[in-house]
């Protein structure tokens, strides 16, 4: 069964047909810019939005007679990636040259590692939201350098030598990059696009939690490539793959899998072949395009690069920063699950909902983990969907949240009344301490005020008094709640009742 | 005072820091003789007058006021185009970069200038160092100060020949297999390779970056000597760099003048002599290895039997390298850009427009023959093998050695040829390398010193090879071999140079 | 070992980016049909047990510390530029420009 789409009549398989019928396989390639204070060969700063071409030394700029260093600093960060997925490191590697023209590519060859990557054979579990894990194998993490920035400028009249030009930008080029590549990824089945997504998720986790990049899709430091084949049977050899490019977020990834598991099912139904290309993700869309058309590209050429020598970390380098990793995600997750008591479905749920940092703090700044997660999944959830933001960027901070519930513990406040000084902290109005003072939230904790009203309610209500004299307690809540009204909910509602009861006697 | 160009540099130092002249005098002597005689020389292709006045000018103040200066101060000195000088033209000997100023300076530039060498302008040299007798320099041949209508040898013949016709007392070359020292032989000069890694390669225009070496031009070996403790010694901007400091050059070279070898082990080479050698050539080899020993040494014969096979290696690394070197001479950034004259207006295509327009054929030569040898399908044939072979005669240098503390050989195997004879002729020219490559794909240092005239009157020159970072061996041995030629001759062999000009 | 043909200079040169002349084509390939037979000897020696050296000296692990530097000023990195605007290196139009 298939549909066509409008916008560009590539036929497509619906989904879940394609799916039921084919068995896909991924592989996915991911860059990730190194967050190093200088490029991967030279000495010049890197960092984010400075203006144009002030950010290159001769060597970056590929000028003649330039020759490039390597930085330590990243060859380090490219051993911990390389040890936080469980990669055997390099006894020794080379980097090598890999030839191309391209205006981007100041030498017009990047420096790279060929068949010598710093990083192997290493693996990584993915968790999915629901909980299932699928391993993904890790062939390769290399070093390499990053290309300048080409800006296409079309269609103005004004240049001498035609329509069509490119500004180039070579701030970017020579950034310290770390390629990580995965063996082909079998066995997702129909979940293939959420493998895709969890894994470039958990890298980008692990990343941050190693402090080696800044690791903002958004922001170009993690970019990733999805190769995606069909074939009949997961005994089936490996189809014809296509690769994807311009895949800018972590929906996007999942959307490009999808999207080719669709438009190559519909090829394969139809009897054509797959053309093996690269192809350019289209964001509006979520659909795939062909992009451009590599002629004699892909003979690269590469040899050892000769201006530098080899890296042969020594297994106690190694070891000392295998030392120094920080806990994983994953195995943090865990500790925290047992450390919480939650059950799976609820921990689940707060690692979905990215609130496992804040629940964390939370409980450091004194809440239980029962408290934590039932503030944050509860009435700060449903917050910040209304005001369309994500949880962290509620105007609101853990340690808030450990004082708010402090005070309900104290007794100072009540549930009812901690979700007014919720909204006040919110609406900036201060802390929780400050807004139940300036608001006059506190619960009435003097016995006097609460008789008075107690008083005047049982006047208002007297058959009460009787019906409690005659043993039947239940419209006792009915003076609770005139009590309540009464001092504007600030009133423990326990004591109350005890006051009533006394009083009523 | 015409004779300061005719001092040798270590004398010139001696006689400015005795205050017997000034720098500024001794450079405007050399600026000169350069307007008298680079006419018909054509060593330079930019003269920097008030660049190297200025330099002078200041030595000469800091001197007066006393001030500690480096023993080369305030003497001038040429450098060859393929090294890059900070708001001075730097063309590498091609159309490509013809107008081409650096907007910084090679490290061994920094180390000129900051010992106030007087730079005196840059010197002619085969495009991008290709080639064995400078003919292929986009800007005109360089002349034989000995024959002008003689090749001065190459690639570096226009520092070679500006210090053979005393246009300046010191000049810097590189050797990527030969471009040192070739020069220095056809030219009676001293050229010297450094090993591999002893002289900084930041600000050199890339060939090979595995055979390249950056190295001194003089007229005697003392003043190489002296200006390869300057320039030499490790650089942080060159991961390819030695880290120990070099050893004591100045020292074995004063050492070796003494004349006393005893206790050395001189190898002849059995593969580099013989056939293709001239016989005058040959003559005055096996003269120098009489003077070795009566200085003391024993001559043994050696066998590198993979020796025969280095041209065909390095005919293979070297356009490799280059091929991806020369890449970035694209048209894009810097230097010449050429449009397509019909069709669309692409970068590929002014790329290739650029490059076809900019490039020698000698250079298409050997862009193309190197990405031949690295691409899809070849490169297990060619540059993989190539680089075993580099393995191989490492291995028969390590032999060598074990045998002989020093290696030696004619440096080429004729002395200077017409103009033009062998432009047609590719695979002759290569074989003008055929003594100097060894040492190139080994990594290990070279000295060409000047031994005598062959019968057609042409200077021939005495190659010494020693083991990687040995390279006062080469000092120690040059030093004793040339003064005990000129002892025999009465005096330097340039003395015998025709006059210029 | 089979020559080197002119449609094979022809493509290398195009891979090189290097526009040739059909008889600039024609005498390379001659003259490179002759040098690759005499340097293809290499393989005579290039046994299987012999190993590859890229680098004639034994150097390893040369790092530099990750200290920033100053940068070229923009005006020189832009001084040669053959064409230039907007603080960026002006180029012809891309092929294939993603």
């Amino acid at each position: 069964m298939t549909t066509t789409t409008p916008s560009n009549g590539t036929a497509l398989v619906a989904y879940d047909d394609a799916v039921r019928r084919y068995d896909p396989v991924i592989g996915i390639e991911v860059h990730v810019e190194l967050g190093t204070r200088t490029k991967m060969f030279c000495p010049a700063e890197q960092s984010f939005g400075a203006e144009p071409n002030t950010q290159t030394t001769p060597v970056s700029l590929g000028l003649p007679g330039a020759l490039p260093v390597v930085n330590g600093t990243a060859v380090e960060y490219a051993i911990r990636i390389g040890l936080a997925l469980n990669c055997q490191i390099a006894e020794s590697c080379r980097f090598a040259r890999k030839n191309y023209f391209y205006p981007d590519v100041p030498k017009n060859f990047q420096t790279s590692q060929y068949d010598e990557p710093i990083a192997f054979d290493g693996w990584l579990d993915v968790e999915l939201e629901d909980g299932t894990v699928h391993r993904v194998e890790i062939e390769r993490a290399h070093m390499e350098e990053d290309a300048g920035k080409n800006t296409h400028v079309g269609g103005s009249a004004g240049r001498i030598h035609g329509a069509e030009y490119s500004l180039v930008d070579y701030n970017r080029a020579g950034v310290p990059l770390v390629e990580i590549v995965t063996r082909p990824i079998t066995g997702a089945g129909e979940r293939a696009p959420e493998v895709a997504r969890a894994y470039v998720q958990a890298l980008r986790d692990i990343f941050r939690v190693l402090d080696v990049s800044e690791a903002r899709m958004e922001r170009g430091n993690v970019r990733a490539d999805v190769n995606l084949s069909l074939r009949a049977t997961p005994e089936s050899p490996l189809g014809t793959r296509t690769e994807t490019k311009n895949v800018n977020s972590f929906r996007s990834v999942e959307r490009a899998v999808r999207y080719e598991i669709s438009r190559q099912a519909a090829l394969l139904d139809a009897g054509q072949t797959v053309v093996q290309e690269t192809r350019h993700f289209h964001e509006d869309t979520g659909s795939t395009s062909p992009g451009r058309v590599k002629s004699d590209a892909e003979d690269y050429r590469y040899f050892p690069e000769p201006d530098l020598v080899p890296v042969a970390p020594s297994r106690e380098w190694v070891e000392e920063i295998r030392a120094t990793l920080p806990e994983l995600p994953q195995a943090r997750r865990r500790r925290l699950h047992d450390e919480w008591g939650f059950a799976d479905a609820e921990m689940r749920d707060v690692v979905n909902a990215g609130a496992l940092d804040l629940v964390e703090a939370t409980i450091a700044a004194g809440a239980t983990p029962a408290a934590a997660r039932k503030w944050w999944m509860g009435e700060l959830a449903r917050r910040a969907k209304q005001d369309e933001v994500e949880l962290a960027d509620l105007p609101i901070t853990p340690a808030q949240i450990g004082e708010l519930q402090q005070l309900v513990d104290a007794g100072r406040i009540n549930d009812k009344i901690a979700r007014q000084v919720l909204d006040g902290v919110l609406a900036g109005e201060g802390g929780p301490e400050e807004v139940v003072v300036a608001r006059g939230l506190e619960v009435v904790s003097d016995d006097g005020p609460l008789l008075e009203a107690i008083d005047a309610a049982l006047a208002a209500q007297p058959d009460v008094v009787e019906k409690v004299r005659g043993g039947n307690q239940g419209p006792v809540g009915a003076i609770i709640g005139a009590v309540m009204k009464a001092t504007r909910g600030q009133a423990d509602a326990k004591r109350v009742r005890e006051l009533v009861l006394e009083r009523i006697g | 005072m015409t004779d300061l160009t005719r001092l040798p540099a270590a004398e010139l130092a001696a006689t400015l820091a005795a205050g017997e002249a000034s720098s500024v005098e001794a450079t405007q002597a050399h600026l000169d003789r350069i307007a008298a005689v680079d006419g018909d020389v054509h060593a330079f292709l930019h003269v920097s007058a008030d660049d190297a006045l200025a330099t002078a000018a200041d030595v000469d103040t800091r001197r007066a006021a006393g001030e500690d200066l480096h023993p080369l101060a305030g003497v001038p000195i040429a450098v060859k185009d393929v090294v890059v000088t900070k708001g001075m033209p730097s063309t590498a000997g091609s159309k490509i970069l013809e107008g081409w100023i650096p907007p910084y300076d090679a490290t061994l530039v920094e180390r000129l200038r900051a010992a106030g060498l007087p730079i005196l302008g840059k010197t002619n040299m085969d495009e991008f160092a290709m080639g064995s007798s400078t003919e292929h320099s986009a800007f005109g041949n360089t002349h034989n100060p000995w024959d002008l209508s003689r090749i001065p040898g190459g690639s570096g013949g226009g520092s070679a020949a500006a210090v053979a016709a005393f246009e300046a007392p010191l000049a810097i070359g590189t050797d990527t297999g030969g471009s040192i020292r070739q020069p220095g032989a056809v030219t009676g000069t001293v050229g010297v390779k450094p090993t591999y890694g002893g002289v900084s390669r930041y600000g050199l225009i890339a060939m090979a970056s595995s055979l390249d070496q950056a190295g001194p031009v003089t007229r005697t070996v003392l003043d190489s000597a002296l200006l390869h403790e300057l320039i030499g010694g490790h650089d942080p901007r060159d991961s390819t760099s030695i880290p120990e400091p070099l050893p004591p050059l100045v020292e074995a070279a004063r050492q070796g003048a003494l004349g006393d070898l005893s206790g050395l082990r001189v190898g002849v080479v059995t593969q580099l002599q013989g056939e293709g050698y001239q016989p005058g050539v040959l003559a005055r080899f096996h003269e120098s290895l009489e003077l070795l020993t009566k200085a003391g040494a024993e001559v043994v014969e050696v066998s590198c039997p993979h020796f025969e096979y280095a041209l065909a290696a390095y005919y293979l690394i070297m356009p490799a390298e280059a091929s991806s070197n020369l890449a970035k001479f694209d048209g894009m950034r810097f230097g010449l850009r050429v449009e397509p004259q019909d069709g669309p207006v692409t970068a590929e295509r002014v790329m290739a427009a650029t490059r076809g327009a900019g490039f020698g054929d000698e250079v298409k030569r050997r862009v193309v023959l190197g990405t031949y040898a690295l691409s899809a399908g070849y490169y297990d044939a060619y540059y993989g093998s190539a680089q075993k072979v580099r393995t191989l005669i490492q291995r028969d240098f390590d032999a060598a050695f074990a045998q002989a503390d020093v290696l030696v050989s004619p440096t080429a195997p004729t002395t200077a040829f017409p103009l033009g004879e062998k432009l047609d002729d590719p695979l002759a020219m290569y074989l003008n390398d055929v003594a100097t490559i060894p040492a190139n794909l080994a990594g290990v240092p070279g000295i060409s010193v000047p031994n005598g005239l062959s019968d057609d009157g042409l200077p021939v020159g005495f190659q010494i090879l020693a083991p990687a970072k040995a390279d006062d061996r080469l000092y120690r041995v040059g030093a004793a071999l040339e003064s005990a030629l000129e002892s025999s001759w009465g005096a330097p062999l340039l003395a015998r140079a025709p006059e210029l000009g | 070992m089979s020559t080197i043909s002119r449609d094979e200079v022809a493509r290398v040169a195009a891979l090189a980016r290097i526009d040739l002349r059909d008889d600039e084509v024609d005498r390379l390939a001659g003259e490179l049909d002759v040098i690759v037979d005499s340097i293809a000897r290499v393989r005579e020696v290039a046994t299987p047990d012999v190993p590859a050296t890229s680098h004639p000296l034994p150097l390893t692990n040369v790092f530099r510390e990750d200290v920033p530097q100053p940068a070229l000023p923009v005006e020189d990195v832009l001084a040669a530029a053959p064409d230039a605007q907007d603080g960026r290196f002006a180029v012809p139009q891309i092929l294939g420009e993603e």
